[in-house]
Order: structure tokens, then sequence, then C-alpha cells
């Protein structure tokens, strides 16, 4: 049995489901298997495999030109390796990107490989003044959800929630 | 073959479709043309054209969309071909113009220039048409070709490496952003 909550992922899952969100875009690590599961089996997602995080960053922009809502899901490793599409077509172009980040490398953290890219993740979220917030609570998992995507859409920018260790891992 | 004679032997045919084109000589020649509301000109982010084309192509199954990318951007975005080929939109079809250079930064080879084949790459990643053309007639046949099939195509075309004296254009790349959005949001199904 995988330590990752199933429960709350569920609750992530469906709060993206109540936002609207009909694309999701993934590329696979530990903690969001059972995210990228949930929308491989729900007949209303699509569901769109990465070779490389970037491209969803394309993928979610075409789909909101094309009127369909979207989120993209991703360690921070991903987000790393996403930066210049985020800013030279997400930022440049003013799309709403609703990107859910795995949170790797924070206190807990057991894999010596992640632990770099979790002390910069906040920094440079920062530097590129994209508004953030931290999912770490079952109870506010559906309100924050909701409200990045308001302001996403609002201000037409991209926006990131932090999946963090408390809300994805059960040990 | 001149990239801008190979726009303009198919010009006619996006008059309804839904264009994304990478930056530079290709967005710059393509406005020299005619600008549509219908063709949207992503001027950086090299490697996402074929991405936006994609999530276009997955979102309005009622639209052809036509990605016209370029040698240096496909290189950026390799894995984004093996996206493609796992989702094969057969309402997407994607031009590269290969002039096996990166033109407006002086001009410096590509890989192309030293024997990679961009229609190989794109068959081994699995799409399920590709071509490598040459002439403007076999490029304007490839393309109307490529339309009728309902299959993803990619069309390498090899293009001079010419383009035009500048790059910038009138044309402001958030104008251009909101109004290709409304130009899809009020275009129901293609008759």
């Amino acid at each position: 049995m995988s330590p990752v909550s199933t429960t709350n992922s569920q609750l992530v899952y469906d709060a993206l489901k109540t936002c609207g969100i009909r694309l999701v875009s993934a590329l696979p690590e530990t903690w969001l298997v059972h995210l990228i599961r949930m929308a491989e089996d729900d007949p209303e997602m699509r569901l769109v495999r990465l070779a490389k995080e970037e491209e969803g960053v394309g993928i979610s922009a075409g789909a909101h030109l094309a009127g369909v809502k979207s989120a993209m899901l991703m360690q921070n490793h991903g987000f790393l390796a996403s930066i210049n599409g985020i800013v030279s077509c997400g930022q440049l172009y003013r799309i709403p990107l609703l990107m859910l980040i795995s949170y790797r490398g924070e206190f807990g953290e057991r894999d010596p490989w992640q632990t770099e890219g979790g002390g910069v993740t906040e920094d440079l979220l920062r530097a590129l003044r994209i508004p953030f917030e931290s999912l770490d609570q079952p109870d506010h998992v559906g309100r924050r959800i909701h409200q990045a995507q308001t302001l996403a859409l609002s201000a037409n920018k991209p926006v990131a929630l932090l999946l963090r260790r408390n809300l994805m891992w059960a040990d | 073959m001149r990239r801008v004679e190979a726009l303009q032997a198919v010009y006619a045919q996006l008059e309804h479709r839904v264009v994304v084109t990478i930056m530079g000589a290709v967005a710059a020649e393509l406005q020299s043309i005619g600008h549509r509301l219908n063709f949207f000109y992503l001027q950086h982010a090299m490697g996402l054209a074929s991405s936006i084309g994609l999530g276009i192509a997955l979102s309005r199954p009622d639209q052809q969309v036509v990605v016209f990318d370029g040698d240096g951007s496909i290189l950026m975005n390799l894995g984004g071909l093996t996206t493609l080929a796992r989702y094969r939109p057969r309402n997407l079809l994607h031009v590269v113009f290969d002039n096996e250079s990166l033109l407006s930064v002086g001009g410096f080879p590509t890989a192309t220039a030293t024997g990679s084949d961009l229609a190989a790459i794109a068959a081994a990643a699995g799409v399920p048409r590709t071509a490598t053309v040459r002439t403007l007639d076999a490029f304007t046949r490839a393309f109307t070709d490529a339309l009728a099939s309902n299959e993803l195509t990619t069309i390498v075309a090899k293009v001079d490496a010419v383009g035009p004296s500048g790059y910038v254009t009138d044309l402001s790349l958030l104008e251009n952003r909101f109004q290709f959005q409304r130009y899809l949001a009020q275009t129901g199904p293609r008759p």
C-alpha cells in the first residue's frame, strides 16, 4: 500500500472537478500517482501524459485559448524544468495556468536527490511573482483550489498550489 | 523553396483553420501575407507551438489546427513529438519549416544541417503520417493531402535560410492572443 494519501488525493481531485477542470497534464511522480489514476479513470477528464513538464504550459495555454479549463500536475523539479515556458508563454501571454506542484524536499524528505529543489521552490515562485498558496490540511483544499483558479482567471496569470507532505503523505 | 512562398501557396487553405506559428520569420512572413483573427503567433517560448496546437486540437475536435513550427524550435521540444504521437489528434497538421539554421540570431546551423532528420524523428516517435518536401509543388501537395487525410501529420519542408528584414510587427502580442481566443469562442464547428 502506497503511503500517498488516497483520501486527500481524492479531495484535491474533487476540487479540480468542482472548478470545471476538464484537462489535466501530468508527468508521474510518487505523490501524484493517485491523482493521475483518478484523471485516467474519469471519462469526463482528458489526461495528457507528458515527456517533460514544460509541454504542459503549451497544452494548458492551447486549452485555455480554446475554452477548456485545465490544470497541470507536476513535481517541484517539473516546475523548475518549466520556467521558460511559464515566463515566455504563460506570463508573456497572460495565460491563467493552474499549477499543482508536489513540494518535495521539505522537512521529512528521505530521498537525498529531492532536497535541493525543495530549498529553492518558494524563492523561485516569489522571484517569478507567481501567486502561490500551500495545500497542507484537508479542510482548506477545496476552498484554496477554488480561490487559486478564481485569481488565475481574473488576473490572467499563472498561479501555483504547493501540495505539501502533511497533505499528500500518510505515514 | 522559400518559406514565404510556401506560406503563400497554402494561405487560402488557412482561412477556416486554426493556425499557430512560432516566432521570428514565420510569424513576420505570415503577417506580411495577411493577418487573420484565426492566426496565433507564439513570439517566444521556443518549442511550445506544437504543444499549444495539441492543447487546442484536443480541446476543439471540431476545428482543424495547423502549426507552423521550425527546426530550431522543435529541436527544443523533441519529447513533445512523442506526446503528439501518443494522442495523435486527427485534426492537427504539424508543419516544420527546416532551414537548417537559427536564422534570426545570425544563421548558426542547427543539427538538421549535420544530418538530423526531423521527419524520421517524428515517424519514430509515432506520428502516423510524415513527409519531407523540398519543392513548392511537393509542399502544396503534401499540405493539401494532409488536411484531407484526417490523420496527424508532420511535414518537414526544407526551405532556404532567408527571411524578412525585420521581425517586429505592429500587431501586439496580447492583442493577437485575445482576438485569437475570441475567434475560437465565437466559431462553431467547421461546415
